[in-house]
């Protein structure tokens, strides 16, 4: 398994098309942080329109609020990412004509498929590990450090600066899940396509559609959001949610809601599994005949 | 002789085609076994059945005295395969390519041995080029590369001639011969080109619509003292009727069209000739058919394809 995967891996990074989610995601945070470093302090004026007596230490718009800022922007465009590479897994090589070959070696189907996918896992990994280098690092550099301001829908969220770093790992890692079920999802129509056309335009129908779903506050539709991945995708947000004392000040180390984490967490292992078993099971009785 | 491949009623259904009906056949070890068919008729389903891509819908496969279904792996060790076109990565070189699977094969190469392979198919000095830039042959040839870099014992070719020049097909009818003779090895070749098959098949099936029609050695199969030749000349009518009052009357075939058929012994040839020259017949040319395109043609539904083409 470890020699296919390590195979596996050799071939996403040979190939240029991986590298365009890697300058894509380096462009966008570029072009934010200039933006925010130019024209940064008008950006911070509108949101802090009506909110003058709050005492934060450090500068507002610091490298910890432009991350947040940029996950925000950046985790809804990243599953196209995702996709563009668990999509072609299976499509890409059949659509090569590689497949055949690939399928004749001594390794079974099942072998196969688990280390596409979990080469296509540690590719999802890297994005995101990329993702907090620039979003994080590169961001703390140049905004340097400070407390983070988080406007909630009906309440203001300050997290003390010696308190975010462990947030931050924790979203990450997270996102890391979500874009793994996203990976899962591309994964599984991959097997049935012969070009990545399909299970990438496929896996982005899949998630607008699920998408629309969970944001109609439809009682039929209630029903069936807890069990929609794309309603536990943004749950990486509560990492930056604390609980308050008596004088509604934030409690360092705290979570509002951890079971909410736990809960979304294990949902979205639910997905990964399911789907990646589902995928293992139809391709093992599948004919190769492209 | 032990068995390479043992097929027993192998049958495959696809919705309401019947691609592959109840065949049955053996390879021995060492055989160049030459598998023949026209385009549809499942030789390539047979194929990929024989290497697991396909499932059958019945029958049952062994090789190596092996059950296929259960023992995958070992098979699958011992054989080596190119299945129609072989397309490999293109963003690779043909080197990385051949390491990557020889990797999947579970070996490791050393550069010697790659280039030795590559130099085998005609690819040496071409090894660090992208396979984007290779031409349908050279993909071809590193296919062939590809499939015989861990030594197997069986190599399975399907239409290994495929995009290939006329250089190309010899040099591959060379290697079949060098890896059969030479090496030992048992080789399964499908190909459409009938003469191909005929300079290295020692044993020969024939398939049409999904069953087989015959089977059975080169020797058995390729009677050379009824080689059919046809013969055209300036004037085939006169030629014709000198012919019926000649020694040669009784090897005239009917004609299947303007040009003259006679099924003679291979030895005979250049006496016939000889004999048309001298009865100052203008001689455009003699030639001797491949026995095996004729078998293949009268078993197959392909004989009332050319009879229709030629009436």
């Amino acid at each position: 398994m470890w020699k296919l995967l390590q195979i596996e891996l050799y071939k996403i990074f040979r190939r240029p098309r991986t590298y365009i989610a890697f300058g894509t995601i380096a462009a966008l945070i570029i072009i934010l942080q200039v933006g925010l470093k130019l024209d940064g302090q008008e950006y911070l004026d509108f949101m802090l329109n009506s909110l003058s007596k709050f005492d934060v230490s450090g500068t507002v718009l610091n490298g910890y609020m432009v991350c947040y800022v940029t996950l925000q922007m950046l985790l809804i465009n990243v599953p196209l990412l995702v996709t563009l590479i668990a999509g072609d897994m299976i499509s890409g090589e059949a659509n090569m004509g590689t497949l055949r070959f690939m399928l004749g070696k001594p390794y079974s189907r099942s072998q196969i498929l688990i280390a596409k996918f979990l080469a296509a896992s540690i590719y999802t990994f890297l994005l995101l590990i990329w993702l907090a280098i620039f979003a994080l690092l590169l961001n703390l550099v140049i905004f340097g450090t400070g407390d983070l301001m988080i406007f909630k829908s009906s309440y203001l969220v300050i997290i003390n600066h010696d308190d975010i770093f462990w947030r931050y790992m924790g979203a990450f890692c997270f996102a890391f899940l979500s874009m793994t079920t996203v990976a899962a999802v591309g994964f599984l129509l991959s097997i049935f396509a012969e070009n990545s056309i399909g299970p990438i335009v496929g896996t982005m129908s899949v998630i607008i559609f699920f998408t629309v779903i969970s944001t109609l506050n439809i009682p039929m539709y209630n029903v069936i959001k807890p069990f929609l991945f794309v309603t536990h995708m943004n749950v990486w947000k509560e990492f930056f949610d604390q609980k308050a004392d008596a004088h509604n000040v934030g409690i360092p180390g705290t979570l509002q809601n951890p079971q909410r984490i736990i809960n979304s967490a294990l949902v979205l292992l639910a997905h990964i599994v399911g789907l990646v078993s589902l995928a293992v099971y139809i391709f093992k009785k599948k004919d190769i005949l492209s | 002789m032990q068995n390479i491949i043992s097929v027993t009623g192998l049958t495959k259904q696809f919705k309401n085609l019947t691609a592959v009906d109840n065949l049955s056949f053996s390879v021995n070890d060492g055989d160049v076994y030459g598998f023949l068919g026209q385009n549809g008729a499942g030789k390539s389903t047979t194929i990929r059945m024989l290497l697991t891509l396909i499932q059958p819908t019945a029958g049952s496969i062994n090789m190596f005295g092996l059950d296929l279904q259960k023992s995958r792996r070992q098979v699958l060790q011992q054989t080596g395969a190119v299945i129609e076109k072989p397309d490999v990565y293109k963003y690779l070189s043909a080197r990385e390519n051949l390491k990557l699977f020889a990797a999947l094969s579970g070996i490791k190469p050393t550069q010697n041995q790659l280039m030795a392979q590559l130099d085998m198919v005609g690819l040496s000095g071409r090894e660090n080029d992208k396979v984007k830039t290779f031409s349908q042959g050279m993909k071809q040839r590193l296919g062939i590369a590809i499939a015989l870099i861990h030594d197997p014992k069986l190599i399975i070719l399907d239409e290994p001639t495929n995009g290939l020049d006329p250089q190309g097909i010899a040099d591959i009818r060379n290697l079949i011969l060098h890896l059969s003779r030479e090496k030992g090895k048992t080789v399964f070749v499908s190909s459409h080109l009938l003469s191909e098959i005929e300079q290295v098949a020692t044993r020969v099936l024939i398939i049409d619509k999904g069953k087989k029609v015959i089977e059975g050695s080169a020797q058995e199969l390729f009677d050379p003292s009824q080689t059919i030749v046809e013969v055209d000349t300036l004037n085939n009518e006169t030629t014709l009727a000198q012919l019926q009052q000649s020694q040669w009357q009784a090897a005239l075939q009917p004609r299947r069209s303007h040009t003259i058929i006679l099924k003679l012994n291979r030895t005979s040839i250049p006496q016939l000739h000889i004999w048309l020259v001298q009865q100052g017949l203008q001689v455009l040319s003699v030639q001797p058919r491949h026995s095996l395109e004729d078998l293949f043609l009268q078993v197959t539904s392909g004989k009332q394809h050319v009879e229709a083409f030629t009436n």
